[in-house]
């Protein structure tokens, strides 16, 4: 009896040692979900959502102060990929943080009317936009996410929206036409 | 004569009809010059080329006008002497119908070529040299799909390559350019299969071609024993489509299955084209670039069907009108077979590398509305990669990206027998070109939002260092400040200053009045120099005039 009392202590003891060691050794800083979430919203850093960002907006849908619905430029997918990985019903956008977008945007800045005041730099959310003070700024179109913070701030209304170009590497099939539910003109059956 | 060669088959196919004898009636005949070609930047799987030439400048035939860009690139030369008119933006043949860059030649009719460094011995150059020369040739697979060759001639880690398969099946309807090069030019074929032998080091080498071209497979079994190789087979393949598939050929004549999202490398085997071989010749024996190859033209819409050697670049519309025009009541233009090709919405599109036919219609295989899948599975029954176009079906309907991958989606080699037979006339292939093209799309995005994520941490990152950094500098000012002040406002340390600034300049005074002067301790020698010195000086001030 006392053995087995013993034995079970030391046992006890060993494995109980064992677990608080690995709980410090392999102790994971911040929230994995927070990561998950992060890596399914699309880095616009728009602030659509009434969050500073995409980070903010990821912790907190994983702390539930903030619903999946709220990212325009994610759009349906997004929806549907944050409500599969937690576990929700999908839900329509919410109006109030905008609307989708068919068209991918980025922004330009006309250089003839840019006054070099540094103001859209400091809000581009990416580091997109090159210039210094009194210079004239340019964007770099591959890094714009088409967040469009960089608008309101400029006094000189030089920097415009437009659209990213196809070309023939970026094209994409179009979808076919759906069947047609009902077959009126159902062909002969010798094909 | 030829012993008997075991050969496997692939699942599914089609018999279809061929079409082909209409466009091989004539030889190919002379090249045709026209007046203006057009050349797009990307012919090629890869990088664009790079221009190498300025508007205006003067060019000849084989000159190099656009630089390789990267390693899956490759160079394009001059296709004959004329002038570079331009580099803009011109629609490619594309399905998209898009805009391209393009070099603009106009043509001045003399075909000038630059010099020509023929290679005499190519066995004795190393295989990556001659891989080297294929590439700066410009030459990519002619099948269709265009891949830069050099990187197909290169055996990888592998040391050697077991067999070079040479895909002479040619299965698409109406096409028959590769038929007319092994019926003109087999010789040519030949060595050309001999030098990638050499740059894969493959002792072995097949030569696939489908039963349905005999004439071609006696000049090619004539050309073998006139050169007389032993280590090239040539092998008859029943027709039936899709054996010129890369993977179907592989598996019809050795029986090897290749790798679902892998090459035929992995399997020891490495896939040519015909015409692809032919150009090698011509690169390394004449050392002439790719500059021109064999087009089919042919259709009922087509007043002269024939296949005809083509300088890259050259307008399909001038080309066409050239050979004698269209027919009354064409309207439909298809580049490619009638298979796998894609519709042109213009003819006013330049030939390029990987134009195998252009494919004029008068009666259009009408299209009726597609109507609901019965599951019939007809589609699963003819699939040459064995895969269930019906489950791939559901999820491009469905939208569900995820899924269709699971499903093998990428096997799908678009050969377009689903289709063809599928009784509810779904475009199947049309469902699975839009899923891979908005896969590839999502990739990009994913790619585009890490990078987008990377540099808003960066930021961030940076405006706190540079919060940080302000702070501290207006610590270590704050703190100045403080000390100047608490300094001031004792009277202690003021009276302290005052006494510490008056002892130094009353010790300053006493060094001043010590400070050894050099009129001191003079020698006797030294003072009478001095003295006479003295008095020229008096006697001058006296008499100012002398």
């Amino acid at each position: 009896m006392l053995t087995a009392i013993i034995t079970m202590a030391i046992l006890a003891a060993i494995f109980g040692g064992l677990l608080g060691y690995v709980a410090i050794k392999f102790h994971i800083e911040g929230d994995p979900v927070v990561d998950q979430i992060d890596s399914i919203l699309p880095q616009t850093q728009c602030g659509q959502c009434s969050f500073p960002g995409c980070r903010p907006y990821a912790e907190a849908i994983a702390k539930g102060e903030a619903d999946i619905n709220q990212c325009p430029p994610g759009g349906e997918s997004t929806i549907i990929a944050l409500a599969d990985l937690l576990g929700l019903d999908p839900k329509p956008l919410n109006p109030e943080n905008g609307i989708e977008e068919d068209i991918k945007t980025v922004v330009y800045i006309d250089e003839q009317v840019c006054i070099g005041c540094t103001l859209c730099i400091q809000a581009c959310p990416v580091d997109a936009i090159l210039g210094a003070a009194k210079q004239m700024h340019t964007v770099i179109t591959d890094e714009c996410t088409g967040c469009d913070l960089c608008i309101p701030p400029c006094p000189v209304e030089c920097i415009h929206i437009i659209p990213v170009k196809q070309d023939i590497s970026t094209w994409k099939w179009p979808r076919p036409a759906s069947p047609v539910a009902s077959p009126q003109s159902l062909p002969e059956t010798d094909a | 004569m030829t012993m008997p060669y075991k050969l496997w088959s692939f699942h599914g196919g089609l018999h279809l009809p061929g079409h082909k004898d209409i466009s091989t009636q004539q030889p190919s005949g002379a090249v045709f010059i026209p007046r203006r070609l057009v050349l797009p930047l990307q012919q090629h799987i890869g990088e664009p080329a790079e221009p190498a030439v300025k508007i205006g400048e003067r060019v000849l035939g084989g000159q190099i006008i656009a630089y390789a860009n990267g390693y899956v690139s490759v160079p394009l030369h001059a296709p004959t002497s004329g002038t570079i008119s331009d580099i803009s933006e011109q629609k490619a043949p594309h399905p998209s119908n898009l805009k391209t860059r393009c070099i603009i030649l106009e043509t001045d009719g003399k075909d000038e070529w630059c010099e020509l460094e023929p290679i005499s011995n190519y066995q004795k150059l190393d295989p990556s040299a001659l891989r080297n020369r294929i590439r700066d040739a410009g030459i990519v697979g002619l099948g269709g799909a265009g891949f830069p060759s050099f990187i197909k001639l290169n055996p990888g880690s592998r040391t050697v390559v077991d067999q070079l398969v040479i895909n002479a099946a040619e299965c698409e309807p109406y096409i028959s350019c590769d038929d007319q090069l092994m019926r003109e030019q087999p010789g040519e074929i030949l060595q050309g299969i001999q030098i990638m032998q050499h740059a894969l080091q493959a002792r072995l080498c097949i030569i696939g071609i489908e039963d349905n071209k005999p004439e071609a497979y006696k000049a090619l079994q004539q050309a073998i024993s006139e050169l007389n190789i032993d280590t090239i087979q040539l092998i008859r393949i029943p027709t039936i489509y899709p054996t010129g598939g890369e993977k179907q050929l592989i598996k019809v004549l050795t029986g090897k299955e290749s790798p679902s999202n892998g090459l035929p490398l992995d399997i020891g085997v490495v896939c040519h084209n015909v015409a692809t071989a032919a150009s090698i010749y011509a690169a390394i024996n004449l050392g002439k670039p790719l500059v021109s190859r064999l087009v089919t033209l042919t259709g009922d819409g087509i007043k002269n069907p024939r296949n005809h050697q083509v300088l890259i670049g050259t307008p399909i519309d001038e080309w066409i009108k050239h050979n004698g025009g269209y027919e009354p009541g064409v309207n439909q233009l298809i580049m490619g077979g009638p298979m796998m090709g894609f519709n042109l919405e213009t003819d006013q599109v330049p030939i390029i590398k990987t134009s195998n036919c252009i494919l004029a219609l008068c009666e259009p295989e009408t299209h009726p509305p597609a109507v609901p899948c019965i599951r019939c599975g007809a589609c699963m029954d003819v699939c040459p990669a064995n895969l269930l176009p019906q489950q791939l079906y559901w999820q491009a309907f469905a939208s569900d990206f995820d899924k269709i991958q699971d499903y093998n989606l990428f096997d799908c080699i678009e050969c377009g027998c689903c289709s063809y037979v599928c009784p509810s006339q779904i475009p199947l292939v049309q469902y699975y070109r839009f899923a891979k093209t908005e896969i590839w799309a999502m990739e990009r995005d994913k790619r585009k939002s890490d990078q987008a994520r990377q540099r808003h941490e960066f930021r961030l990152e940076r405006l706190e260092k540079e919060k940080q950094e302000r702070a501290e500098r207006m610590r270590k000012k704050k703190a100045a400040l403080n000390a100047n002040k608490s300094a001031s406002s004792k009277d202690d340390s003021k009276k302290q200053a005052i006494e510490a600034a008056l002892a130094r300049v009353r010790d300053k005074k006493k060094q001043a009045n010590t400070e050894i002067r050099n009129t001191d301790n003079l020698t006797a020698d030294q003072q009478k120099k001095i003295d006479e010195i003295e008095f020229r000086r008096q006697q001058n001030s006296e008499n100012p005039k002398t």
